[in-house]
């Protein structure tokens, strides 16, 4: 037992810095929303997209190399550098797009973008937690986050309905990532990841015990829970369509950003040892994950949820990657992450701007039309559809080309197969939206006569970072390649 | 702990706990009781932490177990809310007609 200097450094300040930076500005906005009168609250998000702001700007203080703060607790290397940034633009573009949407469904109050704010800090120490008890602490505050803006549209039925889903099903997998870090424990005696893989390398004996086994298996339930992964998928789709859409976009993107990341670390750093007991089982699942999201996706008619589909289909592609399990595979990994927040984001942006008061409008078949009335958003809508289906040349393409070579090259050939088979089948619901779009005329007058500019800023910031990690991906990807290599 | 009983037994009793937790959660319908169920889950997770403590002689699970309990409190607290939320909208808390959203 080592007692150890509870001094908080400067370094330590540096390392959680834009999280530090976010929990100010959120505190300052509940202060501020309980003093201004109702009515003259529309600031508060502006507010919020400051906080991002200077958040990322936090980032430049201190140098580029891994430094880690609080013992260790807190890690503060190029991995957790790039989900913190990425964190950070889905942050950002959440709120952008909440702008306008917060307004027209009534729920433009401070805590809307104060609970977006702690679910982002908790996002972003889950992707630097170097213990698992940050990791366990961050999982919790995102989730708790998440919990109460899920259901934040207090009177509409549907919205408490998810969140009443979405708390049930998000406690019950906590439990299981808790015990599985409860039984590694037991049989390390250590939380730290370093220190896991220090146990593991030295002593082998200890990597077939029933309780490690059995943790690594509870482990991997409590993150497939988070990341939806199929069989622990079921609340996905009914939680994706009942929330407001700005947090289903929030949820399809930053939680899954940081569940990966938060999944990434635990099984490449701290279990690396262990991998011949979880590869198989991660192949299982992504095959499971990807045809099973892509073919349930192809009978749905609301388009919430068949992007909910679409983002389990998206993790189990992820998934291909994980079980690759390379050097190129881990960069993949981010690549892939960094681009389905652009188009996800800009898919859910557009359904916003084409929504009505109470989220009506959202079946695919109200889009009938969309394209003569709004030309440049059924563009969009389209870059959008083209990028998630993996049509060159955008950021879907890269991401899946990136994938499926990274699968080639470790030699799971099969799992590359049915990767490229499901991205087939994928094409057609991706495709049906913009037939309804383009080729289908519409009943009725349109009823939508004025877009919140900031959503179409989203929109247009989007689109730009799709074609432009489509158009030019290797910067990106060698900047997610210096990422990751500390990793292994 | 008494010294006379082994950790093992703890770890069986902390593991039979969470299995009744989680069979609970997939067998009843009413949401406090699977909110229960799920505090339970909690409990036998702590009483791991605390078993495993105690045999490495070291104090991480001991604190994580207060970080533990804490994040339940919270858990509780937005938990109940939205159950009270639910109830003013449909006038019901049994899981199984909680029904709007599916296909």
């Amino acid at each position: 037992m080592n007692l150890v200097t509870t001094q908080v450094t400067v370094m330590d300040l540096i390392v959680i810095a834009p999280a530090l930076v976010l929990t100010g500005c959120a505190l300052v906005i509940l202060l501020l929303s309980a003093f201004v009168p109702t009515g003259r609250r529309g600031f508060l998000g502006y507010c919020a997209v400051a906080g991002v702001v200077a958040a990322m700007a936090s980032l430049l203080w201190g140098n580029d190399g891994a430094q880690s703060g609080f013992n260790g607790m807190v890690q503060r290397d190029p991995f957790a550098l790039f989900f913190t940034v990425i964190i950070g633009i889905i942050t950002l573009l959440t709120i952008l797009a909440s702008l306008g949407y917060a307004r027209r469904e009534g729920i433009d109050f401070g805590e809307y973008y104060v609970l977006i704010l702690f679910a982002s800090v908790g996002m972003m120490l889950m992707a630097a937690g170097g213990n698992f008890l940050i990791i366990f602490l961050g999982l919790e505050v995102m989730s708790i986050a998440i919990y109460v803006l899920a259901g934040i549209m207090r009177d509409d039925a549907r919205s408490v309905e998810a969140a009443f889903k979405y708390f049930l099903l998000g406690a019950f997998a906590s439990a299981f990532f808790l015990y599985g870090i409860a039984l590694i424990y037991a049989s390390t005696g250590t939380f730290d990841l370093t220190g896991i893989n220090r146990v593991f390398t030295e002593q082998s004996s200890i990597r077939i015990l029933p309780i490690v086994i059995t943790g690594l298996a509870l482990l991997i339930v409590g993150f497939g829970f988070k990341i939806a992964l199929v069989p622990f998928h079921m609340w996905t789709p009914d939680v994706y369509e009942g929330a407001p859409t700005t947090i289903t976009a929030f949820m399809a993107t930053g939680v899954k950003a940081a569940a990966f990341a938060a999944f990434v670390r635990v099984f490449w750093h701290a279990l690396p040892q262990l991998q011949p007991y979880w590869v198989e089982i991660m192949w299982v699942l992504a095959v499971a994950t990807m045809t099973v999201g892509n073919i349930i996706a192809l009978v749905q008619t609301n388009i919430k949820r068949m992007l909910a589909y679409s983002s389990i289909a998206h993790a189990g592609y992820i998934l291909v990657a994980f079980v690759a399990g390379n050097q190129l595979g881990a960069a993949s990994i981010l690549f892939y992450l960094l681009a389905y927040c652009f188009m996800n984001i800009g898919a859910f942006t557009v359904v916003i701007l084409l929504g009505k008061k109470g989220e009506e409008r959202t079946l695919i078949s109200d889009y009938a039309g969309v394209g003569s009335r709004h030309p440049l958003l059924a563009a969009a809508m389209a870059i959008f559809m083209f990028s998630l289906a993996g049509v060159p040349p955008t950021a879907g393409f890269m991401a899946k080309l990136y994938v499926f070579s990274t699968a080639i090259q470790a030699g799971y050939y099969w799992l590359a197969v049915i990767g490229v088979l499901n991205s087939a089948v994928a094409a057609y619901y991706y495709l049906r939206v913009l037939i309804y779009v383009y080729f289908r005329e519409q009943e009725g007058e349109s009823p939508i006569t004025q877009f919140a500019p900031a959503a179409v800023l989203v929109v247009v910031i989007s689109a730009w970072g799709v074609l432009h990690l489509g158009v030019l991906p290797s910067a990106f990807f060698a900047m997610a390649q210096r990422s990751i290599q500390f990793l292994r | 702990m008494p010294a006379d009983i082994p950790s093992l037994y703890f770890l069986i009793v902390s593991a039979l706990v969470f299995a009744i937790g989680a069979i609970g959660v997939l067998v009843r319908r009413n949401a406090i009781i699977i909110f229960m169920c799920i505090e339970m889950m909690l409990s036998a997770v702590n009483l791991t932490l605390i078993t495993a403590a105690h045999y490495l002689n070291s104090l991480d699970g001991v604190l994580m177990v207060f970080f533990v309990m804490t994040v339940a409190a919270a858990e509780a607290a937005v938990g109940l809310a939205i159950f009270v939320l639910l109830f003013r909208n449909r006038k019901t808390i049994k899981a199984d007609e909680i029904n709007l959203l599916k296909g």
